[in-house]
């Protein structure tokens, strides 16, 4: 195809994505290196018979108006990185040299609320995305040999939790653990422990999370996988079964590896997708004992007005972008090795 | 295990808060017993007529109908002359930009938010319903692209090279060659981009203001106020009627979402 043609035919799709995605960045990367103009602050001065005083009052209306002069605000360098909010290079510094132990140490880093996003963002992703994959090629498998009749209706229902608003399905899982809620009235009675609570502790609230996390994006692992499984060649899984190969066997050595490009698919999208984790925090109002990085830029951002901390969000999200570009290198990796011995 | 979250909401929806979340005994949100001591019967509508009226459901139930509407539309319209463009370039730059794409699509919502706000207040466009259109259409690009130029793919070049030879400049042969069978691809794509703009959360939750929520951000202002006696279940009859369409198109459309699922992973 000519190149002109080209152009024009991609060219709406292409200045969409430029404009609303590519340079949003560059505006996010940019406003990380201001701050908000502080409140400006008049010292007046009142005399009277008495003697003079000073006093510190906040200038409303100046203040309004630099702010409208300058929006982006006073330019910090990376400082915001630096400050408590982001990456703490000084608390950090100071808990080093104060920390009685590694788990004091890392006791003090989790107070920091960007360490402690990172850390609830990497252990979802790193715990939902494999069992995702097991629980959706078990799921592949088990549909696989179900009577024809029922394959239909049973992907019908392994598919809606994927389906449904992220938000929306967080919430229904949320009416049901809360403590008078099905599940959760159930777990007090199983554990006899009137106050048990699942919103209670970080860690059941992690795990709450983390589940969530899986039954939202099995279905995804299912599908692929099940209509991976519809193509295994019948050649290999004959000969394997005449040379006398168990269920497992024929599973492990030969499906399995037939399903490696799949699995591998399903495997790093999930990483991408499960590291921007965002409404299940918002639906599960777990934020007092778990947050993302994700949850914090939208925290960030939610104040009324003049109190929108844009430069931190703006850093925090720059800080996320760096670790999907992380998480995304294989993946382009892959899609360049394939598209190369294709075409070559 | 999937469905039965979305059973146990629908059927509580109908009840009042004491049943649904009855600690004495969870039967009671099957039979209804406060339900009925409360309202007379075993079924109540109030969740839904506390959220629909009172709460103006039905006014985000509009901008999300609207919202939509135009983002599959416009969407669709810009992504199928850029997939067919990708699909049929034969040059190098092609994979570049579907990289670039993919790199793109893998950030996070709430970050391109964060870029948007303050330039969006200067230029006074926030709060408006068509920003929130055109912002979703850009996001849900990288999909539409990577989706439809895998469909076009597996149309045989052969159908509009014999156009080109007959004398079409490219554009007519889109026109009448390509558009004619592109539909199951294209259907299966207005699908996930529907589904895009319909669950979008973060994206609507901070582009709207309080008037022109869509459903979704609607309900998360809900929680604020779920305290208060009662009004849980208007969250809970939201959640339902905002769930209800979702599965009437897996239902009809189940077999598009499944190959459009595995359209790009599954090499035939």
């Amino acid at each position: 195809m000519p190149h002109r043609t080209f152009i024009f035919f991609i060219l709406p799709s292409l200045l969409s994505m430029i404009l609303l995605i590519a340079v949003p960045i560059f505006s996010a990367m940019t406003q990380s290196l201001f701050i908000a103009h502080k409140q400006v602050i008049r010292v007046s001065e009142t005399c009277d018979p008495f003697g003079c005083k000073k006093e510190t009052s906040v200038d409303a209306e100046a203040t309004s108006h630099l702010r409208e002069k300058e929006p982006l605000g006073v330019f910090n360098g990376f400082e915001t990185y630096t400050n408590r909010n982001h990456l703490a290079a000084a608390e950090i510094k100071t808990s080093w040299n104060v920390a009685t132990g590694w788990k004091d140490l890392f006791s003090r880093i989790m107070n920091l609320p960007f360490y402690k996003a990172l850390a609830f963002t990497i252990t979802y992703t790193f715990v939902v995305t494999p069992f995702v994959i097991i629980l959706g090629f078990l799921i592949a498998l088990g549909t696989n040999s179900l009577a024809s009749w029922l394959k239909g209706p049973t992907i019908f229902f392994s598919l809606l939790p994927m389906i449904v608003t992220p938000l929306i399905g967080s919430l229904i899982l949320f009416w049901m653990i809360d403590a008078d809620g099905i599940i959760g009235s159930t777990l007090q009675r199983i554990f006899k422990d009137n106050d048990l609570s699942l919103k209670a502790s970080p860690a059941l609230t992690w795990i709450m999370l983390i589940v969530y996390g899986i039954w939202h994006s099995t279905p995804f692992a299912f599908i692929v996988f099940y209509a991976g499984l519809q193509t295994v060649p019948q050649e290999t899984l004959e000969a394997s079964m005449l040379d006398g190969a168990s269920l497992w066997q024929q599973k492990r050595y030969v499906v399995i590896p037939y399903l490696m490009p799949l699995i591998i698919f399903v495997t790093l999208i999930q990483l991408m997708d499960n590291f921007r984790v965002f409404e299940p925090i918002v639906g599960f109002n777990a934020s007092a004992n778990a947050t993302s990085l994700s949850w914090i830029i939208f925290n960030d951002l939610r104040g009324e007005d003049a109190l929108q901390l844009f430069g931190s969000a703006a850093a925090t999200s720059m800080l996320t972008i760096i670790g999907v570009g992380i998480l995304l290198i294989p993946v382009l990796i892959m899609i360049w090795k394939e598209f190369n011995s294709k075409t070559v | 295990m999937a469905i039965s979250p979305f059973l146990w909401t629908l059927w509580g929806s109908f009840k009042v808060q004491g049943d649904f979340f009855s600690k004495a005994d969870w039967a009671n949100a099957v039979y209804g017993i406060q339900t009925l001591a409360e309202t007379g019967s075993t079924f109540t509508l109030n969740g839904y007529r506390n959220a629909w009226i009172e709460h103006e459901f039905w006014l985000s139930a509009i901008n999300t109908s609207i919202v939509v509407f135009f983002v599959v539309i416009i969407s669709l319209t810009i992504g199928t002359l850029g997939g067919y463009a990708l699909a049929r370039s034969g040059y190098r730059y092609a994979l570049w930009l579907l990289m670039l794409a993919l790199v793109f699509r893998a950030m996070p919502h709430i970050t391109l938010v964060s870029g948007y706000l303050l330039p969006f207040f200067q230029w006074n466009i926030w709060g408006h319903l068509p920003t929130t259109i055109i912002v979703l259409v850009a996001i849900n690009q990288p999909f539409t692209l990577w989706m439809l130029h895998s469909f076009f793919l597996n149309i045989p070049k052969e159908l509009d090279e014999s156009a080109l030879v007959d004398g079409c400049n490219r554009f007519q042969a889109f026109r009448h060659i390509i558009i004619p069978v592109m539909w199951p691809g294209v259907i299966t794509t207005g699908l996930f981009s529907f589904l895009l703009a319909y669950n979008d959360f973060a994206v609507t939750a901070m582009l709207l203001s309080q008037e022109n929520q869509t459903m979704v951000p609607k309900i998360a202002s809900f929680l604020g106020s779920t305290q208060q006696e009662g009004e849980v279940m208007s969250a809970v009859a939201a959640v339902v009627s905002t769930t209800l369409p979702l599965f009437v198109l897996v239902m009809f459309f189940q077999r598009q979402i499944v190959s459009g699922l595995t359209a790009g992973a599954v090499k035939g």
